[in-house]
């Protein structure tokens, strides 16, 4: 039971003075800037569009200057800039397939039509930390090499479903509805389209736990990195007016296509099953993450039986999101006396019926 | 030279406008405005405002599609007294920057505008964007991994 | 298409959506609307106010015959990019012209039980709203019984209403509209007669 109460408007204020003060800190130390923070911490604000969801860097990096860097914190800020705006209307469907690279993997194939090209990855540092950057040493251009031309990488998928040995996507019909969490109630189950939109905005550190379970035992997936790409997708809104799409400008996505245990039976001959991950940005754990989860919700689509965590469907759709968790864990803090004062009078009578039974016992 | 002679007027033509419009920085638009059209003042029929998209990926990759997250963009709509109709729209949350998209939108209709819109506006907006792309590609394709495979000792002999 | 729409959105949507609020949950309440709107003809300012801040692309509104072949429709979607219902029972909101078209509640969408309040709202214009001797109301927000004269009243509306109620909790919730006022009826709200 809450308590209404009344008072600390003072110390309120107060706290939020102190707090920007410690926010600001040392005044000789220069103040960071959003466009700092934009450029040189540019996966943390990829991080906070992603699980806040919403794609505005300015806006995130803002958040996360006045955050402090709590990221979850960071989050919650922007999801609730979000509610200030009017939905205008839905993009059409990003196309992947013809996304301005940056960076494209594979584990399943070492030679692909287009290469592995490693991008601006942490993957093979040797992770020592860097006593360089702290001197503030100027860091030179990177280098070049000439580029093949637009187009010549196909998605990997598409090259192990030519010998039909890859489950394909189901594809809707153009103006089918698509589910919106932000419209409607969850339900369980859950259709497919409604659990990505979910695991999209799921906190990365939740996802990537369930992740791991799965390659733990907890769940039959059997992983390969099929692809990750990474990089610019062109953003399309249909205007009626003018009846054609109009760009909008571009949005830097990670994708990553998993391939996974292969199954058959029942007349269908075996192929390998997929799971999906879309993150804004360059968010590759994420993707993974998300991509190995997603397989494991689908455990209905391959007679799988829910054994572990990561395919408890409401378990995880009900968990992942990180503004949702951490409003009923900080709910926590606000006054519950009332209630406490119950239980420790309950408490107290219980012990004292305790102690006259041992007395009337002897 | 005529709109029909620059380019082609179908809608093609001017989805290719609006895309570099959208990207273009705001000096790349209010410097031609301010120098070629100074006296160009066009109605508003909407006020301009920012709002949200939701962004959709496809399952998979080319799968149903699903409601990615949403992105802020600015938009606006205006009227250049000749009539000419003129939609503006960008990520982001910069109304006046929306509102100059608009206006030469509309201008780009005008025969006489185009040529000009095509030669001080979309083309230095397209000729930075090639070179911003061939720079990233040029970046990212020294991150291909040459493999080359090692002959051992038995197969050599 | 050029006439004009809120020419502060923010304020002025806040102002319309407060207006129907307070008709909502204090039925027999008449609330001023609908000055700065110049609609197209026959749509008067105070339900156009009234769409403007309700109406978006994702609720599809449906139009009375009144409203056919007038420019209405285009300016509706264009200010608030709502589309055209082609069925009742498809539409969020319904514009009704009560002095010429006839009103049928169990036309629209009641709701469903687990969504009630998914029923479509309409907007009824008519010529005169005032707190006199007219409609007897009672229920839910109104302190003992209020008094709405509502001008011209659809044929049979008291039956209708009646009808209306029984469907608790689906059921349709109605704004009227006149020159620069709103009243609403909530479905909650019972018309004891009419003096």
């Amino acid at each position: 039971m809450y308590v209404a109460v009344k008072g600390g408007e003072q110390a309120i204020r107060n706290a939020h003075a102190l707090l920007a003060d410690k926010r600001r800190g040392d005044r000789d130390v220069p103040a960071i800037t959003t466009t700092q923070i934009d450029e040189q911490l540019a996966l943390a604000v990829d991080r906070v569009m992603s699980e806040s969801s919403l794609y505005d860097r300015r806006i995130a990096a803002l958040a996360i200057k006045q955050a402090r860097g709590d990221m979850i914190e960071a989050i919650f800020l922007v999801r609730a800039y979000r509610t200030t705006l009017p939905r205008f209307g839905f993009c059409e469907p990003f196309d992947t397939g013809a996304m301005a690279l940056r960076r494209r993997i594979s584990a399943t194939f070492k030679d692909l039509p287009g290469g592995q090209v490693l991008g601006p990855t942490f993957d093979y540092t040797h992770r020592l930390i860097d006593f360089e950057l702290d001197a503030g040493t100027e860091v030179p251009t990177a280098p070049t090499a000439s580029a093949p031309p637009p187009g010549s990488s196909p998605r990997v998928t598409d090259l192990i479903a030519r010998d039909d040995l890859i489950e394909r996507e189901t594809t809707a019909p153009h103006d089918a509805p698509v589910s919106d969490i932000t419209r409607d109630a969850p339900s369980f189950p859950s259709p497919r389209d409604a659990r990505l939109q979910t695991l999209a905005r799921g906190d990365e550190g939740f996802l990537l736990g369930l992740a791991y379970s799965t390659q733990r035992g907890y769940g039959r997936n059997h992983p390969f990195v099929g692809e990750i790409r990474f990089g610019e997708v062109e953003a399309e809104l249909f205007v009626e007016e003018l009846g054609f799409a109009v760009p909008l400008g571009e949005v830097a996505v990670t994708e990553c296509q998993m391939v996974t245990q292969f199954t058959g039976g029942d007349g269908r001959p075996a192929r390998f099953t997929r799971g999906y991950g879309l993150a804004f940005g360059q968010s590759e754990r994420k993707a993974m993450s998300m991509a190995l989860v997603d397989r494991a919700l689908r455990a209905e689509d391959y007679s799988e039986e829910r054994k572990g965590p990561a395919q408890d469907e409401e378990f995880v759709l009900s968990h992942c999101d990180n503004v949702q968790a951490t409003g009923f864990v900080e709910h926590l803090k606000l006054p519950h006396y009332v209630d406490f004062q119950a239980e420790l009078a309950l408490l107290r009578r219980l012990r004292r019926e305790g102690e006259a039974k041992a007395e009337a016992a002897e | 030279m005529t709109k029909d002679q620059a380019s082609d007027c179908g809608p093609d033509a001017r989805r290719r406008a609006l895309g570099l419009l959208a990207r273009a920085t705001v000096d790349e638009l209010a410097g031609p405005l301010a120098r070629f059209w100074p006296d160009v003042t066009p109605r508003e029929l909407r006020p301009a405002d920012t709002g949200l998209v939701m962004l959709r990926g496809r399952a998979g990759g080319d799968g149903a599609p699903f409601n990615l997250g949403e992105a802020t963009v600015s938009r606006a709509v205006v009227e250049l007294p000749t009539g000419e109709r003129g939609f503006g729209h960008l990520l982001g949350r910069d109304v006046e920057q929306a509102r100059r998209i608009a206006a030469l939108d509309a201008l780009w209709q005008r025969d006489g505008d185009c040529a000009l819109l095509e030669a001080h506006v979309l083309g230095p907006i397209a000729k930075r964007l090639t070179a911003a792309i061939a720079k990233h590609a040029a970046e990212t394709a020294a991150t291909r991994v040459e493999f080359f495979t090692l002959v051992r000792g038995e197969d050599a002999a | 298409m050029s006439l004009a729409a809120f020419a502060d959105p923010v304020f002025e949507s806040q102002a319309a959506f407060r207006a129907v609020l307070r008709a909502m949950s204090s039925p027999g309440a008449v609330m001023s609307l609908g000055a700065g709107v110049t609609p197209p003809a026959p749509l008067r300012p105070a339900a156009a106010a009234v769409l403007l801040a309700l109406c978006d692309f994702e609720t599809p509104l449906w139009l009375s015959p009144a409203y056919a072949g007038s420019e209405v429709g285009a300016w509706l979607k264009f200010h608030t990019g709502a589309t055209v219902a082609k069925e009742p029972a498809g539409a969020a909101f319904a514009l009704i012209d009560l002095a010429r078209d006839p009103l049928d509640l169990a036309a629209f969408a009641q709701g469903t039980a687990a969504y009630p309040d998914r029923s479509t709202t309409i907007i009824g214009e008519v010529e005169g709203l005032a707190t006199a001797p007219g409609l007897r109301l009672i229920g839910p927000g109104v302190n003992g019984e209020a008094r709405l004269a509502v001008s011209p009243l659809p044929p049979q509306f008291a039956e209708s209403w009646r009808i209306n109620n029984e469907g608790f909790p689906l059921g349709i919730d109605m704004v009227f509209a006149a020159p620069g006022a709103v009243a609403a009826l909530p479905r909650t709200t019972r018309i004891l007669g009419i003096v």
